[in-house]
């Protein structure tokens, strides 16, 4: 029976035939074309596809759309209706509240219902109105600024009050300032687009049958029922692959599809590709396909992957690699030592919960070409493995990046791109692979979990002599980027200090967990926790002030690292611990003069309520290092219209390069950043730019676009010199017009005349950073490192374990600040984060069988969990860097955990060496905690 | 092609609904808020079936009305609108802090009262919080209307008396508070989520002075069923409020009580001692409630 649909959205009405089994959201999306409204997991609990129905705000994921009848929707695209964005709106951009932009759709409709209710909102309320919508990029803090001042705009007619973030103490005309993101207006009004709003003429849907079980032999698989299914298009298996059958990012050990007597190491690995005429018919036909396993015993662990009786996952065997850090005598630093502590401490598996599933499109062309639809963080990349499964020359693969919601890390790897390519290649259709949120838990690579043993040795008077540390990380069933990461986690496991003497190993091992690639942190962030703890319990032994600790042995200019390379520069290290420490005793004694702050203190009204701080330090290369040459491509081109546009492959995921690009163009022009446009990935209209990993973009593409747009500069000006026989110091270029001789002539009208002239006007630059040499080589293992401290503030009930961040006050030593709002937002987000992977969030495997594979059951933290954030900037400039800027997106989350756990030992005495922090293991160590150690 | 539902039914009334009910090609199912239902038919945990009927309009469900001595509430008002109405508000501070914290905000502009304890679960925010105010569960057929005890409804983990397709309910009594009553709930969450509560307790407390003169309590999960603490709150009744008395009934719940392990979410042990921080701030608060709060009629 089917029946009309009548409901008004937007404003306008409708008149719309039913479809059995339809969501709000679907109907939305598929039929009304109103993209604007995500879907983020698709299970009510993030928030992305919040609508208003008749002024309420719903998850139109779960909302039946026959519900809908005869009532008012207001969707996103709703909301600058006359073309004039609500003042939420502007605030979301002005504020730097949007990021990867996925999110922000739902936020502004939640906060929108908000506002209708509480002209006057308290940060309480915002906190209840948006407790499920969640931001992964997570600038909560900015979020609820801009609500507060769009609210105020509201209520008093007045114009938005600018945010309060500090400018570059290194400032120029363009850089160091605060500028908006160019894509900001398109993300908060719904027009961005993102690879799952992108529908092709006859395009077909695709599903995967993954294998379910850990480790096993594929004895039988049978597709005969799926191809049988009506609306099938194509079922694929591994002998349907042209090309080679192995995809990774080092090493080619990762199946796009197992084959019938091949080894199954993951639940998540592929079996067979369907393609269909829609999602559901893709999905019951994978429902339909048999398979038969001899299953085979689980490696679970990276510790009983080493042990010698551990079944063996691949021919090379299970240790992808023993990783070596050698500096000094170990005997004979631990003989100087007077004191020696030895600790293990574990973390655990954890996921990017990037709010935008994986999705691919693949379109082949009639010329031959494949296209492919992804947010990818290496495009490069992408385009080498699809051509390689195709049997194909690279050229023939065009890889065109689209907005992200968010990466973390965790879109460096391939998702669906060779599987989408495979079935478009077959059926000659337009072809989508949309991951839910179950598979996109289940099968993406993760952070590893590692157990890290540390040994350290010290003098009396504090001063580090000997560190030892023993390192297993989980790589799970495929080496992704894990020898990489677990370098990283090797080489940093001693902390930012200066130690005569280090050794360190690793076992990178493989199990049949999803493998572990890329995070946010990329090791460094298991390994200060690790570290950074095992500096408190140092302090404590010795009766020594923590901060002191750190600031003594920190790493400055002139100093030796663990892989022996000599300092030279840009060590902000000590001004982070200075700075922080200063800023969090001037909270304390605001509160309570002369109180210590690593106390306990009960909260008056709560005496339950116990709060301290914590305090720790980290440090995080720029740049991939370890001898690989680093390099990044960007073009530069001006425009008749006046514009420039640079280019390159490098990937935006939310984090804000765009901007930096855009404002480093703008700058060597001295144009306003409006003036330049940003194309990234896209192979076929972009320079390789590289992967966006390691936080190294705004340094290698920053400097790419840097040379590039004055190599351009310096193009103009000679012809300009040379058209109007002038010398070109008479060629300047002033507010947006290049002055030839003092005369204003018009960007665009340079080059038309360039055109005319049959000349070019664009430039190319390929950037390759400073030399670095591989571990165990000594030298520059990094051409710069970005350095941090934190302090957090924690309040303990001791009745439940309950745990919560009150405060955290963060310093970065950034080199320079290229864009201090979008630097602000990575600082909020970073360190959000941390309070995520240490305290919301907890994958749970058992078995080799993922356990959290729904978003209810892996938490990323909300709003509710956000403390106040102090950031201070810290610049110490590294020759090399654009304008002397290094990395930022990792180095903001690393100290947050340890902060936070050496918090939690001040507030109870109780050592939290575990991740995520348990709060029944919590309560149960408060009551076994020596009196006087709690209170 | 397989669809989550075929046919969605809108009826206008109580009566067309059940109709729909018993009369619509199977498998047929009502959808209150659906917050649960969905999701369990998305992912797979509930069959496809080929009809919905939709129950959150209809009108003799939606009512929120002094009724005699009660308070009616009917079962498919969206908890937000719920907690937000004086009424409740006046006569039932435990249903308003516990309706505050299930789900989060969009989810609670949809799910529904009737919906939280139909499902029957040992645990469900809403029905612990109905347990302790002594509410009567009015239920309808097509032969009729009838009364029954909210404990009476549940046989087991999310199962109960009322058959799928033959029985809805309507709406819940709450008696009307009086001078000396008042209410209260409190949860413990495991913040790495699991959705379901690691524990909560609700209280319902009538004081006279210093006397405890009646108190109830309902905690989850405590066993298979929501169930009062009987013995517990017989050893309250007619003490003198203090939180050594209260520190004394502990042992008491803990011996009437079951607080098994759940894997991956606590411990018995861990419930066991959450039970007494949550009954001690239950009680005080409902007791700090029940001086101050005036009776407004």
């Amino acid at each position: 029976m089917i029946h009309t649909l009548t409901l008004t959205v937007n404003e306008r009405p409708y008149e719309i035939q039913a479809m059995p089994g339809e969501t709000l959201a679907e109907l939305l999306r598929n039929r009304l074309h109103l993209t604007g409204t995500k879907i983020g997991c698709g299970e009510a609990e993030c928030g992305a596809c919040t609508v208003l129905v008749d002024g309420d705000p719903v998850m139109s994921c779960i909302y039946p759309a026959e519900r809908a009848q005869g009532r008012r929707i207001l969707t996103i695209e709703g909301l600058a209706a006359e073309g004039k964005m609500h003042v939420l709106q502007e605030a979301f951009i002005r504020y730097g509240a949007v990021q990867c932009g996925f999110c922000t759709p739902g936020l502004i409709m939640t906060s929108l219902a908000l506002l209708h209710n509480h002209p006057e909102p308290s940060s309480e309320d915002i906190r209840y109105a948006l407790k499920d919508t969640l931001c992964r990029c997570a600038g909560y803090p900015s979020i609820e600024r801009a609500i507060l001042s769009a609210a105020q705009a509201l209520r008093t007619g007045e114009a938005l009050p600018p945010p309060v973030i500090q400018e570059s103490s290194r400032e120029h005309e363009v850089i160091g300032r605060n500028h908006i993101r160019p894509d900001a207006v398109e993300k908060v009004t719904g027009k961005a687009i993102y690879t799952d709003d992108l529908t092709f003429d006859g395009m077909l849907h695709a599903a995967v049958r993954r294998a379910g079980v850990p480790h096993a032999i594929l004895r039988r698989l049978d597709v005969e029922a799926a191809r049988a299914l009506p609306g099938v298009a194509a079922v694929l298996t591994a002998h349907d692959i042209p090309g080679e059958q192995n995809h990774g990012l080092v090493i080619f050990d990762w199946p796009a599809l197992v084959g019938v007597g091949e080894h199954v190491r993951y639940v998540g690995d592929a079996l067979a590709i369907v393609a269909a005429e829609n999602r559901q018919t893709a999905l019951e036909a994978v429902g339909l396909i048999e398979a038969e396993f001899e299953e085979l015993p689980v490696v679970s662990d990276p510790v009983q992957s080493r042990q010698p009786e551990a079944p063996v996952l691949h021919e090379r065997g299970n240790l992808l690699k023993h990783i070596k850090v050698r500096k000094g005598d170990m005997q004979q630093g631990f003989s100087e030592a007077e004191v020696i502590l030895e600790h293990i401490f574990q973390t655990p598996i954890m996921d990017h919960a990037f709010l935008e599933p994986e999705c691919s499109i693949a379109v082949p062309k009639p010329d031959g070409q494949m296209e492919i639809y992804v947010g990818s963080q290496i495009p490069y990349s992408d385009r080498n493995q699809v051509a390689r499964a195709l049997g194909w020359p690279d050229e023939r693969v065009r890889v065109i990046g689209q907005l992200m919601g968010g990466g973390f890390g965790g879109k460096e790897d391939i998702a669906g791109q060779i599987h989408a390519a495979l079935l478009a290649n077959i059926t000659g259709r337009p072809v989508k692979l949309l991951f839910d949120r179950r598979e996109s838990l289940i099968v993406h690579p993760k952070r590893h979990a590692t157990r890290i043993r540390v040994k350290m040795g010290a003098r009396r008077d504090g001063k580090l002599v000997a560190v030892e540390t023993e390192l297993y990380g989980d790589t799970g069933a495929y080496a992704s980027l894990g020898e990489k990461v677990l370098t990283r986690a090797t080489t940093h496991s001693a902390g930012p200090y200066e130690i005569p003497h280090v050794r360190a190993d690793c076992y990178a091992m493989y199990t049949n967990n999803p493998p572990a690639g890329a995070f946010r942190g990329f090791g460094v962030t298991q390994s200060a926790f690790a570290i950074e703890s095992m500096m408190d319990m140092l302090a404590e032994e010795l009766h020594l002030d923590r901060v002191a600790l750190r600031r003594d042995n920190a790493l400055r200019v002139g100093s030796i690292t663990n892989t022996g390379q000599e300092l030279r520069e840009s060590v902000g290290l000590v001004e982070c611990i200075d700075k922080v420490e200063a800023e969090m005793l001037r909270i304390v004694n605001a509160e309570s003069p002369g109180r210590d702050p690593f106390s306990p203190i009960p909260v008056p009204s709560a005496p339950h309520l116990l709060r301290a701080w914590g305090f720790s330090a980290a440090y995080k290369n720029t740049g991939l290092g370890g001898g690989a040459p680093d390099r990044s491509g960007a073009e530069v081109q001006l425009y008749t219209d006046g514009m420039l546009e640079v280019r390159s492959s490098a990937a935006e995921l939310g984090q804000g390069l765009v901007t930096v690009l855009r404002m480093i163009v703008a700058q060597e022009f001295s144009l306003p950043p409006e003036c330049v446009r940003v194309l990234v990935m896209d192979t076929g209209l972009t320079p390789d730019g590289g992967p966006t990993t390691a936080s190294r973009q705004t340094y290698v593409t920053g400097n790419a676009a840097r040379l590039a747009a004055q190599a351009l500069r310096q193009a103009i000006t000679a012809f300009l010199a040379e058209k109007n026989d002038l010398p070109p110091e008479k060629i300047n270029f002033i507010e947006g017009l290049a002055q030839v001789n003092g005369i204003p002539v018009a960007l665009g009208e340079i080059a038309r005349e360039m055109e005319l002239a049959g000349q070019q006007s664009k430039a190319c630059y390929e950037y390759l950073a400073p030399q670095t040499q591989p571990l165990g080589e000594g030298g520059d293992m990094h051409f710069a490192y970005s350095f941090a401290a934190q302090a957090a503030e924690v309040e303990v009930n001791t009745l439940t374990g309950d745990v919560r961040v009150v405060r955290v006050v963060t310093a970065n030593d950034v080199g320079t600040a290229i864009n201090p709002l979008g630097l602000n937002s990575q600082v909020e987000g970073g360190v959000m984060m941390g309070i995520g992977n240490g305290m919301t969030e907890h994958f749970i495997m058992e078995k080799g069988q993922v356990v959290t594979d729904r978003l209810a059951r892996y938490r990323m933290p909300s709003i509710v969990h956000t403390p106040e954030i102090t950031s201070i900037v810290v610049e110490h400039a590294t020759q090399d860097g654009p304008y002397g800027a290094k990395g930022v997106g990792e180095i903001v989350s690393i100290p947050t955990i340890p902060a936070i756990t050496n918090a939690i030992y001040n507030a109870t005495g109780v050592r939290v060496d575990s991740l995520p922090i348990d709060q029944e293991q919590l309560l149960w160590g408060i009551k076994r905690a020596p009196v006087g150690k709690s209170r | 092609m397989m669809r989550l539902w075929q046919n969605y039914l809108r009826p206008a009334c109580l009566q067309e609904a059940l109709q729909a009910l018993n009369s619509s090609p199977g498998p047929v199912c009502a959808i209150a808020g659906g917050t649960d239902l969905m999701l369990d038919l998305q992912q797979g945990r509930h069959a496809c079936v080929h009809t919905l009927v939709d129950l959150a309009s209809l009108p003799e469900l939606n009512e929120l009305k002094v009724l005699g001595d009660a308070l009616f509430i009917g079962a498919a008002i969206p908890l937000s609108r719920l907690y937000a109405s004086e009424l409740v508000q006046e006569n039932a501070q435990a249903l308003v802090e516990a309706c505050r914290l299930i789900g989060g905000p969009q989810v609670r502009n949809v799910a529904t009262l009737g919906g939280n304890v139909a499902h029957a679960l040992p645990a469900a925010d809403g029905t612990i919080a109905l347990m302790c105010l002594d509410v009567q569960v009015e239920l309808a057929s097509l032969t009729g209307k009838r009364q029954v005890p909210l404990a009476s409804l549940f046989l087991g983990p999310g199962r109960s008396i009322l058959q799928e397709t033959k029985e809805l309910v309507v709406g819940f009594r709450v008696p009307l508070r009086r001078p000396g009553q008042a209410s209260a709930f409190r949860r413990v969450m495991r913040i790495q989520g699991i959705a379901l509560p690691i524990l909560n307790l609700s209280t319902w407390v009538e004081g006279d002075a210093e006397r405890i003169v009646r108190v109830r309590i309902a905690a989850g999960p405590s066993g298979p069923v929501p169930h009062r603490l009987a013995q517990t709150e017989a050893f309250l009744q007619g003490k003198t409020m203090s939180r050594e008395v209260v520190e004394a009934a502990i042992p008491v719940l803990l011996a009437e009580a079951s607080f098994r392990t759940s894997p991956n979410r606590a411990t018995g042990d861990y419930r066991r001692h959450l039970v007494g921080v949550l009954l001690q701030d239950t009680l005080e608060s409902a007791w700090q409630r029940c001086s101050i709060l005036q009776v407004t009629r």
